[in-house]
C-alpha cells in the first residue's frame, strides 16, 4: 500500500485542528486533517457553549488569557468570510453582594490591564437597563461589549470547508493508533489500516491528546475529561437575556452561565465535574436541579417548560489549567495542542497563528499561496429571507421551497447543502441545518432528511445513521420479514 | 410572487382542516386549504389501525377511510382549492389577512382572505420535554414517528423496543411493532392507570402479553452509538424507589409521551394562546383574540378522538361563515375551569343559542358529577360515570338552559367536577 504524503497532519477535526488547518490553508504545504468520527467536530466542539469569551477572566501572563484576546478580535473577519452565526452580544458578569462586586473589580482590573476596549463596571440601575431580565437582586456587575456568541460546530464546519477549498485533505474515520517516525517523516497509522506519512505532526486530538502523544513516543501527559451538562431553551420563552450572564466566577468554574444563542435560542449551563471516563457524555437528573437553580438566581423568568433538550459535554483539561501549545521536547516536529478547555473557542483563531509560528520556527517553510481563497460561499437560509426574497430564491432553485423541518423553517436545498459538503449523517445535517434541532427534535422531519440523504448520497436505508459507527436509525423492512420473525416477537412473553 | 384572493384561508389539510374547509365552502363561500405534504388527511394516513368513526358515522374504520370520507367532501366542491405541498411559513395579520404558503412548485403564493382557520394540528411530546437522563443514542423514537416509519416508508426502527407512555398512540405501536417482528419488552407509566382507551390495553397489550407497568418510568437510557438498555424505575407516591428499578436490554425506545398543539404559526399572528392548553384563547365562536382567526381541533386543544376533531371545526366552520356574512355575535361571555377541571374550549359562550364545551378533569373519579353555575349560583348538573385527566368530557348548555342567566357582571360561567 502506498502511503500518501503530506507536509503537516493535523490530529483532530475540532476547532483547534480545523483552525489550524486552515491558517495552514493560506500557505503552500501539503496538509492533511486525520478525524477519529464520521464528521468533523463531532468531538469536544460539538458541546461547546458557543460563547466568545470577553478577555478579563485571565492573566495574560498565561497562554490562554493571551491567546483569548488575541483570538476574540479575529472573529469579525472570520465572520465575513466563512458565514457562520456569531453576535457581539455583549457579557454581564452579575454580583449579588457589595463582597462580590470586590471581584468585579478585579474582573475590571484584569481585563483593563490585557487591553479590553469597552469595558465596564455597572452600577445597579445601569446593570438592570442593559440587561432589564435580570434577578432584581443583583447589584451592579461587569460589562464586556466585546464578548459574543458562536455556533460553534457551525464554525468548525466553515473552517473546514475553507482549507478543503484551499487544498487540505479531510480524512474522517481515521483514528490514529501509532505513529513512528522514518528518515525524518511520521508515519501514522489508523486503527482500520490506514496510513498517512507527514513531515510535521500537529496534535489537537482534544481529550485524546495524551493518548495520541504516547502513541506518537512523545509526552506522557493526562487529559482530565471535565464534564459540562447544558440544557437548550426554546426561542419563545419569555423573559430570556440579550447578553450572556455569568455569576461571579469560583476558583475551579466560572459557573453557569445563561446564554443567548445566536440562532435565537437560549442555552443554560454547564456543570463542570471530572471523571475517568472519556466516552460517558450521560446527563443526569441531579444536575437538572443544580442549573436551573443557578440559572434562575441570575434571570428568574427562565422555566423548565422551555426546555428542548439536554446534552453534556466533555472538556479536555490538563492539571495545571493552562493550555500546552509546543513543539513536543521528546519528539521534535511534533506540535502539542493539548488542554485547550475555556476559552479554546475564543482562542481558536488565535491557535491557528500560533502553531503556524511553531511549525516555522520547528523547521517548516511557509510559502504564502497566492491562489488562497479566504471566502466560501454562502448558503442562503430560507428562515432568514422575506417572502419576497424567498420566491425569487425558490425560482432559482425549487428545492428552497420544499420545507423540510417546519420548527427551524429549514428548507431540502439546505440539507442538500449539508449534504454536498459531507455532512452525511442525521446529527451532521443537524448541525449544519438546524433541522432536527427544534422544538419538535426531528419528529417530522426525520423521515424527509432519510429520504433526500438516500436520493443525494445512494445509501441504503440501513446505513443511515446518527453520528456514524454503530448508530443507524433502521435495522430492516417491514416487507423483508419472515412470518418466523412475527411469531418469535410475539411469541416469546407468552408463558 | 403569486398572489390569490378567497373568502377564508385553512391552514392543514388533515380532520380539522377538511372539515372546516367543506363546511365553509357549503356556505357557498370560496376556501384555500394549504397542506404541507404531498396529500390530504393528515396524520389520519398513517394512523392504519381501525377504530375511527365509531361516534361520528356509527362504523369501524381505519384512519385512512376516515380522512377519505372528508377528502372526497372536499374535492366535491367546486370553491375550495387545494394547495398540496404548500408550507404556510409567513403572515401578515390585518383586516384583510395574508398568509404565504412556500412550495417548490410555485414558489411563495400570498393568499388574501377575511377568515383564517387554523388547523395545523399537533405534535409529540419527546424526550427533552420530558427530561429523561442518560446517554444520547441513536433508537430513541417518538411512536409518531416510529408509526410513520413502519406505516408509511415500510422501516422498522429496531429489535427490541420499550415503550415509554401508555398513551393511545403507545398501545397501538407495541402491537404494530410486534406485527412487524420487534420485540415488545413492556410499556412504561408513570400514572397509576394507563393513559389509553381500555379497549386499546386488551388488543394492544393482554392479547401479545406484553407487560404493562404502572407507576413506573424510565431512569436512565444506556449506549453510545445505538440504545443498548434502559433502567426502569417504580414510583412510589410520586417518588423514584431506586430499590425497585430494573433494568431491560433493548435497542429501541418508543415515547407516547403526550402531544402539543402546534402553534408556530398561530404566534406569528399574534394570538394570545393559554398555557393550560397550549392553544389559542377563543370565544364562543372558536374565533382567536385576532379577529377573523379561528382554531380548531389539535392545534385549540389535544382531542381523545377524531370524532370531535371533526365535530368541532365544523362548529367553527358554521362560525366563520358568519363572521364572512358580517352576523358574527359581538356577545360573548365567559366560561372559565373551576375545581377540578384542567381547562374548558371555548373560553367563552354565546347566550341566545346552543353551545358546545370540551374540557380536561385534574382528578379520577367514578360516579363523578359535572357541575355549571353562574355567579356562584348552580345552572346545570351531569351525571359523569367516571372522570380521568386522560378523558375528554363533552357538554353541551342549551340556548332555553342558558335563558335565565343575568346580567353582567354575574353571567360569569363556571364548570367543575365534584
Amino acid at each position: 500500500m502506498k502511503n500518501e504524503l503530506f507536509v503537516v497532519a493535523v490530529v483532530g477535526a475540532g476547532v483547534s485542528g480545523a483552525s489550524i488547518a486552515r491558517k495552514l490553508s493560506a500557505y503552500t504545504c501539503d496538509t492533511v486533517v486525520l478525524e477519529k468520527e464520521c464528521d468533523v467536530s463531532f468531538g469536544v466542539s460539538k458541546t461547546n457553549s458557543g460563547v466568545i469569551h470577553g478577555g478579563f477572566h485571565y492573566p495574560t501572563s498565561l497562554l490562554k488569557g493571551r491567546l483569548e484576546v488575541l483570538g476574540n478580535i479575529m472573529f469579525d473577519t472570520l465572520q465575513q468570510q466563512l458565514h457562520f452565526p456569531f453576535k457581539r452580544c455583549g457579557i454581564l458578569v452579575v454580583a449579588f453582594t457589595v463582597e462580590e462586586m470586590k471581584t468585579i473589580e478585579k474582573l475590571y482590573m484584569q481585563g483593563t490591564a490585557n487591553k479590553i476596549i469597552g469595558l465596564e463596571i455597572c452600577n445597579r440601575e445601569r446593570i438592570h437597563t442593559i440587561e432589564p431580565t435580570l434577578n432584581a437582586d443583583v447589584v451592579g456587575g461587569l460589562h464586556a461589549p466585546s464578548g459574543g456568541v458562536i455556533e460553534p460546530y457551525r464554525y468548525v464546519f466553515s473552517l473546514i470547508e475553507s482549507a478543503k477549498k484551499n487544498g487540505v485533505t479531510v480524512k474522517t474515520d481515521f483514528r490514529v493508533a501509532r505513529a513512528e517516525k522514518h528518515n525524518s517523516h511520521f508515519l501514522i497509522h489508523a486503527e482500520n489500516g490506514e496510513r498517512v506519512r507527514a513531515r510535521f505532526l500537529v496534535n489537537a486530538a482534544g481529550l485524546y491528546a495524551d493518548e495520541v502523544s504516547r502513541a506518537c513516543g512523545a509526552e506522557g501527559f493526562h487529559i482530565i475529561p471535565r464534564k459540562g451538562q447544558e440544557y437548550l431553551l426554546d426561542r419563545n420563552a419569555s423573559g430570556l437575556p440579550g447578553k450572556v450572564v455569568f455569576p461571579v466566577p469560583n476558583p475551579t468554574s466560572k459557573g453557569i452561565l445563561v446564554i443567548p444563542t445566536p440562532e435565537g435560542t437560549c442555552m443554560v449551563g454547564p456543570t463542570a465535574v471530572e471523571q475517568e471516563d472519556k466516552e460517558d457524555a450521560s446527563t443526569s437528573q441531579e444536575n437538572f436541579e443544580k442549573i436551573f437553580h443557578s440559572a434562575r438566581r441570575l434571570i428568574p423568568k427562565i422555566s423548565e417548560r422551555d426546555i428542548i433538550t439536554c446534552f453534556a459535554g466533555l472538556r479536555p483539561a490538563l492539571s495545571g489549567g493552562d493550555f500546552y501549545i509546543a513543539e513536543s521536547e521528546q519528539q521534535p516536529q511534533l506540535i502539542q495542542v493539548a488542554g485547550i478547555q475555556s476559552p479554546g473557542l475564543t482562542a481558536a483563531p488565535a491557535i491557528g497563528e500560533y502553531v503556524k509560528d511553531l511549525l516555522k520556527s520547528a523547521g517548516l517553510v511557509l510559502t504564502e499561496r497566492p491562489d488562497f481563497d479566504p471566502m466560501i460561499d454562502e448558503v442562503p437560509r430560507i428562515r432568514r429571507l422575506s417572502p419576497y426574497e424567498a420566491d425569487e430564491l425558490i425560482r432559482e432553485n425549487p428545492a428552497y421551497g420544499e420545507i423540510v423541518c417546519r420548527c427551524e423553517s429549514v428548507s431540502e436545498a439546505e440539507i442538500v447543502a449539508a449534504i454536498r459538503r459531507g455532512h452525511t449523517t442525521m446529527d451532521g445535517i443537524k448541525f449544519y441545518t438546524r433541522a432536527q434541532m427544534g422544538r419538535c427534535q426531528g419528529g417530522f422531519c426525520t423521515y424527509k432528511i432519510m429520504k433526500i440523504l438516500q436520493r443525494e448520497t445512494g445509501m441504503s436505508i440501513e446505513q443511515i445513521s446518527k453520528r456514524g459507527a454503530e448508530s443507524g436509525l433502521i435495522t430492516g423492512k417491514v416487507g423483508n420479514l419472515t412470518v418466523q420473525d412475527v411469531g418469535k416477537a410475539a411469541g416469546e412473553g407468552k408463558s | 410572487m403569486r398572489e390569490k384572493h378567497c373568502d377564508a384561508v385553512v391552514v392543514g389539510g388533515g380532520s380539522a382542516g377538511l372539515a372546516a374547509a367543506s363546511r365553509i365552502a357549503s356556505q357557498g363561500y370560496s376556501v384555500t386549504v394549504l397542506e404541507r405534504e404531498q396529500e390530504l388527511g393528515g396524520i389520519l394516513n398513517q394512523c392504519i389501525h381501525n377504530g375511527f368513526g365509531l361516534q361520528r358515522f356509527r362504523e369501524d374504520l381505519t384512519g385512512p377511510e376516515y380522512a377519505e370520507r372528508f377528502v372526497e367532501a372536499v374535492q366535491s366542491h367546486k370553491n375550495i382549492e387545494v394547495l398540496l405541498d404548500t408550507t404556510a411559513l409567513e403572515v401578515s395579520p390585518g383586516s384583510i389577512h395574508s398568509v404565504y404558503g412556500y412550495s417548490r412548485h410555485e414558489g411563495v403564493t400570498k393568499i388574501n382572505a377575511r377568515a383564517i382557520v387554523l388547523a395545523m394540528g399537533c405534535r409529540e411530546r419527546n424526550r427533552g420535554n420530558i427530561g429523561i437522563p442518560g446517554t444520547r443514542p441513536s433508537g430513541v423514537f417518538t411512536a409518531g414517528l416510529a408509526q410513520r416509519l413502519i406505516n408509511i416508508d415500510g422501516y422498522i426502527p429496531g429489535k427490541r423496543a420499550v415503550i415509554l407512555g401508555s398513551g393511545d398512540i403507545g398501545l397501538i405501536m407495541a402491537r404494530r411493532l410486534t406485527w412487524v417482528g420487534v420485540k415488545v419488552l413492556g410499556v412504561i407509566e408513570i400514572q397509576a392507570y394507563p393513559s389509553g382507551l381500555t379497549r386499546n390495553i386488551v388488543q394492544c397489550l393482554n392479547d401479545f402479553s406484553i407487560p404493562l407497568y404502572l407507576s413506573h418510568t424510565v431512569s436512565d437510557i444506556r449506549g453510545r452509538d445505538r440504545v443498548s438498555g434502559v433502567t426502569v424505575t417504580p414510583l412510589e407516591e410520586g417518588k423514584a424507589n431506586s430499590e425497585g428499578k430494573f433494568d431491560l436490554e433493548c435497542d429501541t425506545i418508543l415515547l407516547s409521551v403526550g402531544l402539543i398543539p402546534d402553534n408556530e404559526l398561530s404566534r406569528k399572528f399574534g394570538i394570545c394562546l393559554n398555557p393550560e392548553t397550549g392553544g389559542a384563547f377563543v370565544d364562543g365562536g372558536l374565533m382567536s383574540c385576532v379577529p377573523g382567526v379561528f382554531a380548531c381541533g389539535n392545534v385549540l386543544h389535544v382531542h381523545d378522538l377524531v370524532d370531535y376533531v371533526s365535530e368541532e371545526s365544523e362548529r367553527c366552520a358554521s362560525f366563520v361563515a358568519e363572521y364572512l356574512a358580517g352576523t358574527y355575535s359581538s356577545s360573548h361571555h365567559p366560561m372559565t375551569a373551576g375545581a377540578n377541571v384542567k381547562y374548558v374550549v371555548p373560553n367563552r359562550y354565546l347566550p341566545g343559542r346552543d353551545n358546545r364545551f370540551y374540557l380536561r378533569s385534574l382528578i379520577v373519579k367514578n360516579k363523578a358529577e359535572l357541575l355549571i353555575s353562574a355567579g356562584g349560583e348552580p345552572l346545570k348538573r351531569k351525571r359523569l360515570a367516571h372522570v380521568q385527566p386522560s378523558e375528554m368530557v363533552s357538554f353541551e348548555l342549551s340556548e332555553s338552559e342558558l335563558a335565565g342567566i343575568p346580567d353582567p357582571p354575574e353571567n360569569k360561567l363556571e364548570v367543575s367536577i365534584y
